[in-house]
């Protein structure tokens, strides 16, 4: 499976991480060199194998839906890069 | 002997007894960090000052016992309340977690003196500590190889005497590779053994926290203290933590170990092959009853973490936005550019490359070919160990494909630094416990033996490692690191 420096181009944009034109054909060719070598899992017959995603915990795991202490909200934000009154501050979006 | 060079088990005792103080331990330690520190690069943050104080509060107490008033270290993914985890990225240097990650907390409790945490490959992604966003740590045994990683501070720390045990975390070998490559213990507990709240998550249905020590009663001792059910992670198992100690001793006269073949091929260097099968000649004069057996999908393990981990990564990773804490690039004109630019400048290459991956593996068309491909052979991969259990009581290999690797040897090509965590992998994927000790050496380079185990049996595990050390002097060895 041969990435092209496009198909990397594309996954950046989906992962949200700029890269430079040299990143994207480092990339390219590192990240296809992986998926070549996840090319032997084809050579297995899986057609009637249910997919393993958790080993152990078959069932899902409920508690009551009370309410427990939290972070109070200055903690919450006190690593925020950008606050105002008691919510985190982006850049504007539209 | 001095002081730094006890370990957890004695230093508790004499603790207990008074023959000496908390502070006086602790001394020992910061007098030891001082001395080799510069040379190993194992912290990225000392904590001293705080590590004073609470052996102050100890010495206090009318009574001390267990793990109080020992010096340890905590790996820089595992929160620590008021100082800063930075998981050896720039993307977190400055971020301090108002919480203790659970297993933490648990330590704290049992009155653990943390000085400082630990450095590691960026965000657990690695396997020598080279990919730290700051600096690379150096292995005790030899300062131009590597400490193996991604819990390369951990173990070399421990190697080294600066600390007398460490906490660290284990998705595809990082607690028992650099444990093989550092000559320490280190274990990597059934998945949900214990609590992963507050463990800045890599791959969730991997990751694992466990102990990294010098000797196997140690491990044992710090597994009593953190193992146990957390209802902040509903991954955790709510089934009685045993006293890991107590089994330690009764010997393994009629124990079933199996030695999967597929571990000792090619790919393996032949010392260390050599070195393991020896390994195994030891568990038979104790009594157990060795054989070949098989794991046959063992191949397949590499290519299904290289698909499964970084897919789980790139989800996991999707919460460094620069908006709730870390890095933020603060030039971005909107929010989407700020997203992508503080992402590319807050995280190293390898974690960019596999947080690419994943996202690849994950996206629409490639989802089946990939992720659903890797986890039906994941199926494929446990129901080899679960085959084996049914007739061994554990298996035994070795931890690593080498000894420490020269610093720089392999940081160029991703593909073979991925291949020296081949042997490790498989534990991740089945979920299973596994220990790795020191089971020789190759060129005063310690070899780790790998002992793997069904779900919860880490006591077992425990009880043949014990067996084999008591039996050795590999445990006894130590770097020489005087000047």
């Amino acid at each position: 499976m041969a990435l092209t420096e496009k198909d990397v181009e594309r996954l950046s944009v989906l992962a949200r991480i700029s890269l430079t034109e040299e990143e994207k054909k480092a990339f390219a060719r590192q990240m296809s060199s992986i998926l070549d070598s996840a090319a032997v899992l084809d050579e297995l017959s899986t057609d009637r194998i249910e997919p393993l995603i958790y080993v152990l915990s078959k069932y899902n795991v409920m508690r009551d839906d009370k309410v427990r202490p939290s972070l109070a909200n200055d903690e919450a934000l006190a690593n925020a890069p950008l606050k105002e009154d008691a919510m985190f501050k982006v850049p504007r979006l539209i | 002997m001095e002081l730094y060079q006890y370990t957890v088990q004695e230093i508790g005792e004499m603790l207990a007894r008074r023959e000496v103080t908390a502070s006086e331990v602790l001394a020992a330690s910061a007098e030891r960090i001082g001395r080799v520190e510069s040379r190993i690069h194992a912290f990225i943050t000392l904590t001293l000052e705080e590590a004073e104080k609470t052996a102050k509060e100890l010495d206090a107490r009318d009574e001390i016992g267990g793990l109080a008033g020992i010096p340890c270290g905590i790996k820089d993914n595992l929160c620590t309340r008021g100082v800063r985890t930075t998981c050896a990225s720039e993307m977190l240097e400055d971020f301090v977690p108002p919480y203790d990650a659970t297993a933490v907390k648990k330590l704290k409790a049992a009155g653990a003196v943390m000085v400082g945490k630990l450095n590691m490959d960026e965000f657990a992604m690695g396997s020598s500590t080279e990919n730290s966003g700051f600096f690379p740590t150096h292995n005790p045994w030899d300062l131009t190889r590597v400490p193996g990683g991604s819990s390369g501070g951990a173990a070399a720390a421990v190697a080294a005497g600066e600390v007398f045990y460490a906490l660290a975390s284990d998705t595809g070998g990082s607690i028992r590779q650099p444990a093989s490559f550092c000559g320490v213990v280190g274990m990597k507990p059934t998945y949900g053994r214990v609590s992963r709240f507050g463990l800045v998550a890599f791959a969730s249905s991997l990751d694992q926290v466990g102990p990294i020590t010098r000797t196997v009663t140690d491990c044992a001792l710090v597994m009593n203290a953190i193992c146990g059910h957390d209802h902040l992670d509903s991954t955790s198992l709510k089934v009685p933590v045993p006293d890991y100690t107590k089994d330690l001793q009764e010997g393994i006269k009629g124990l079933k170990i199996g030695f999967p073949r597929e571990y000792f091929q090619e790919g393996v260097d032949r010392g260390v092959r050599d070195t393991i099968m020896k390994a195994l000649l030891k568990f038979e004069e104790l009594g157990a009853v060795v054989e070949e057996t098989s794991l046959p999908h063992s191949e397949y393990a590499l290519p299904t973490y290289y698909i499964i981990a970084p897919s789980e990564a790139s989800s996991n990773l999707a919460r460094f936005d620069g908006v709730r804490y870390g890095y933020r690039d603060g030039n971005a004109r909107d929010t989407v550019e700020m997203f992508s630019s503080t992402r590319a400048r807050g995280f190293g290459p390898e974690v960019i490359r596999r947080v690419m991956l994943g996202t690849y593996a994950l996206s629409s068309g490639y989802y089946d070919a990939y992720y659903l491909k890797a986890l039906k052979v994941r199926r494929l991969i446990k129901e080899d160990f679960d085959r084996a259990f049914e007739r061994y009581d554990i298996l035994a290999s070795p931890t690593t494909t080498s000894t420490a690797f020269r610093i720089g040897e392999k940081a160029q090509d991703p593909l073979t630094m991925y291949m020296s965590d081949m042997l490790t992998i498989p534990v991740n994927l089945a979920g299973i416990p596994s220990i790795s000790i020191p089971g020789g050496f190759i060129d005063n380079l310690p070899v780790g033996l790998q002992l793997m185990g069904p779900p919860l049996s880490e006591a077992t595990l425990l009880k043949a490692a014990y067996a084999f050390e008591q039996a050795t002097d590999y445990h006894l060895r130590t770097p020489v690191l005087e000047v």
